[in-house]
C-alpha cells in the first residue's frame, strides 16, 4: 500500500513538469495561430483591397475611430509631456542641466511616446470598439447575412477600418507630440522656473524633423496592427456576450504587446536603414 | 388552424408538379470536433418545391441549409446548386451562386447599424447599378411582399419587433429576385399568430416568385403548413424523406413523436389553452 502511494506521488510530481510544458506548448500554439490569422486576413484583404473602395465609408471611420479618440489621446500626451517635465527636471537637476529640460521632454516624445503612446490608447479605445462591433454582428449572424447576400465582409467592414486607423494614427500621433511638448513647455514654465522663450529655443535647436518623421513613421503600421487585430478577433468571436467580451480583451492585450514588440523592430529597422531617420 | 385543415391546405397546394433538381448533396460529411453531424448524406430538392428539414434541436438542420450558399464547406462530398458544384468554390466564385439563392437567417440578423430601408437596399447597391429611384421602387414592393408599409423603411431594426425583423429580413432577402429562398428557423421564437403570418408568407412567395425553398424548422406545424416535402434528420442521416402525408403514416419513431406532439399542440391551441 505504502509501495503504491509512493508511485502515485511520484508520477503525480513527473507529471506536473509535462502539464507545465503542455500548457506552454498550447499558449505557443494559441498565439502562432492567432498571428497566422491575422496574416492570412492581411492577405485576403490585400487581394480584396484591389476592388472598390468604400471612400463614404472609410471616412465615416476615420471620423469614428480617429476623431472620436483625439481627446484621450490628447490628454494622455499632455500629461505624459507635464510629467516628463517634472521627472527629468528633477534628475537633470542633480547634473545642473534643469534648464535642457525642453530638450529631454520633446526629444523623447516625438521619437518615441509619443507614437507608443498613442498607438496604446488607440488600440484601448479602437481596437475594443472595433472587435466588440464586428464580434456582436458575428454573433449574431449579420456577417453571415453579409457574406449570403453575396458581400465580403472583408471588403465591407475589415477595410474602411484598417484604412481609416492607418491614415488616422500618425494625425493622432503629430497632435500628441504638439500636445506633449505643450504640457512640457507648462511643466517647465511653472514648476522648473525655466522660460518660455528659452525651452523653445533649446527645442528648436536640438530637435530636427528627422526625429518627428522617426516616430511618425511607425504609427501607420502600428494602426495597421491594431485595426487588424481588432478585426480579426470580432469576426472570429463566437458564443454570444460571454464570446464577445472575451475576444475583446484579447484584442486589446494582443495589439497592445503587438504594438510595443513592433515598436522595437521598427525603431531598429529605421535605425539600419539608409531612410535618413536616425 | 387544426392538422384536418393543414392537411387540405396541402392537398390544394400538392398536386404541384416537381420540377427538376436544383439543390443536390451528394454523400455530404461535416463534422465538428470528431461528431458527425451530416454523416454522408443525401438529399434533393427539386425546382418550385417547399422541402422542409425537419428534427430536434442540435441535429445539424441549420449546418445543412448553410451548405446550400457556401456559408459552410462539407469534409468531403459534393453540394451542387443549379448545376454549379459549391462546396470548393472559394467566397470570391460563391457571389454568383449567393446572388440566386437568398437566406432567411433565425434571428433576422439585420445590420443594426442601417435602417431598414439600408438594410433592404444592401444587395441591390452591390450587385447592381440601379439608380437612386429604382432603388426605393423596389424596396417599397418587397416591403409590400411582407405586408410592411413605407413608414418602417427609416426606423432602425432595434425599433421592430420580432415579427417584424423577420419579415423586413424576408424582404431583404427577396430584394434581389433569388431563385432559391433557405429560411433557418422561420417561426422560432415568434407567437403563433405571427408565426402562423410567417408561414403563409413563406407559401405566398414560393407561388409569387416561383421560387424553390427550404425551410429549417422544428415546428411541426409549421412544416405541415409549408412542405411540399419533409426530410427528417436524425443522428446526421436523413431518416425520412417523403409528403406530409407519408410522414403520417410514416413509423420512424422519432418523426412519429414530432407529429404527436404537435398535435397535441395544435389541440391545445384550439381549445384556448396554453402552448
Amino acid at each position: 500500500m505504502d509501495q503504491f502511494d509512493s508511485t502515485t506521488q511520484y508520477v503525480a510530481v513527473l507529471k506536473q513538469p509535462l502539464w507545465k510544458l503542455a500548457r506552454v506548448r498550447r499558449w505557443i500554439q494559441n498565439v502562432s495561430f492567432h498571428l497566422g490569422g491575422v496574416a492570412m486576413m492581411a492577405v485576403q484583404l490585400a487581394r480584396e483591397a484591389r476592388g472598390r473602395w468604400e471612400t463614404s465609408e472609410i471616412i465615416r471611420q476615420m471620423d469614428a475611430l480617429g476623431v472620436q479618440s483625439i481627446s484621450i489621446t490628447s490628454l494622455t500626451a499632455l500629461f505624459t509631456g507635464m510629467v516628463l517635465a517634472l521627472q527629468t527636471s528633477y534628475a537633470l537637476a542633480q547634473f545642473g542641466g534643469k534648464l535642457f529640460v525642453g530638450r529631454v521632454v520633446v526629444l523623447s516624445i516625438c521619437r518615441e511616446l509619443g507614437p507608443t503612446l498613442t498607438a496604446l490608447m488607440v488600440a484601448a479605445r479602437v481596437g475594443s470598439g472595433i472587435t466588440a462591433e464586428l464580434g456582436t454582428m458575428a454573433v449574431t449572424e449579420q456577417v453571415d447575412a453579409m457574406r449570403a447576400l453575396g458581400a465580403s465582409p472583408i471588403r465591407k467592414l475589415v477595410l474602411p477600418r484598417v484604412v481609416a486607423v492607418t491614415l488616422m494614427l500618425p494625425v493622432l500621433t503629430l497632435l500628441a507630440d504638439f500636445l506633449g511638448m505643450v504640457g512640457g513647455l507648462f511643466i517647465a514654465v511653472v514648476e522648473v522656473k525655466v522660460g518660455a522663450s528659452f525651452y523653445l529655443s533649446t527645442v528648436q535647436q536640438s530637435v530636427h524633423l528627422n526625429d518627428v518623421l522617426h516616430g511618425l513613421f511607425k504609427t501607420p503600421f502600428f494602426g495597421f496592427e491594431i485595426a487588424m487585430i481588432g478585426c480579426y478577433n470580432g469576426l472570429n468571436a463566437s458564443g454570444g456576450a460571454d464570446g464577445v467580451g472575451r475576444a475583446t480583451t484579447i484584442a486589446v492585450v494582443v495589439a497592445s504587446i503587438v504594438v510595443l514588440m513592433s515598436d522595437f523592430f521598427l525603431t531598429k529597422l529605421f535605425l539600419v536603414l539608409p531612410l535618413g531617420l536616425k | 388552424m387544426t392538422f384536418s385543415e393543414t392537411a387540405v391546405m396541402r392537398f390544394v397546394r400538392a398536386d404541384r408538379p416537381a420540377g427538376a433538381p436544383i439543390i443536390e448533396f451528394k454523400r455530404v460529411l461535416k463534422t465538428y470536433s470528431s461528431h458527425r453531424v451530416l454523416d454522408e448524406v443525401d438529399l434533393t430538392v427539386r425546382r418550385g418545391e417547399v422541402l422542409v428539414i425537419l428534427g430536434g434541436s442540435g441535429t445539424g438542420k441549420s449546418v445543412s441549409l448553410r451548405h446550400m450558399n457556401g456559408l459552410e464547406q462539407p469534409d468531403s462530398g459534393e453540394v451542387w446548386v443549379d448545376g454549379v458544384e459549391v462546396s470548393r468554390l472559394p467566397e470570391e466564385e460563391l457571389v454568383a451562386v449567393r446572388k440566386k439563392v437568398g437566406m432567411l437567417f433565425q434571428g433576422g440578423a439585420l445590420f443594426d447599424s442601417m435602417t431598414v430601408f439600408e438594410n433592404i437596399a444592401f444587395a441591390l447597391r452591390e450587385h447592381t447599378r440601379w439608380s437612386e429611384e429604382q432603388i426605393t421602387a423596389r424596396v417599397g414592393e418587397v416591403l409590400g411582399f411582407v405586408n410592411l408599409g413605407r413608414d418602417v423603411e427609416q426606423l432602425l431594426p432595434s425599433s421592430l419587433s420580432g415579427g417584424m425583423k423577420k419579415r423586413v429580413s424576408l424582404a431583404r432577402t427577396v430584394a434581389l429576385k433569388p431563385e432559391i429562398l433557405l429560411y433557418d428557423e422561420p417561426t422560432t421564437g415568434l407567437d403563433p399568430v405571427t408565426g402562423m403570418t410567417i408561414n403563409r408568407l413563406i407559401v405566398d412567395l414560393n407561388e409569387r416568385l416561383a421560387t424553390t425553398s427550404v425551410v429549417v424548422t422544428h415546428d411541426i406545424v409549421s412544416a405541415l403548413f409549408v412542405a411540399d416535402r419533409i426530410a427528417f434528420l436524425q443522428n446526421g442521416r436523413f431518416v425520412f424523406i417523403g409528403t406530409p402525408d407519408e410522414a403520417r403514416a410514416s413509423e420512424v419513431p422519432d418523426l412519429h413523436a414530432f407529429l404527436v406532439a404537435g398535435e397535441s399542440r395544435e389541440m391545445s391551441t384550439s381549445k384556448g389553452g396554453p402552448l
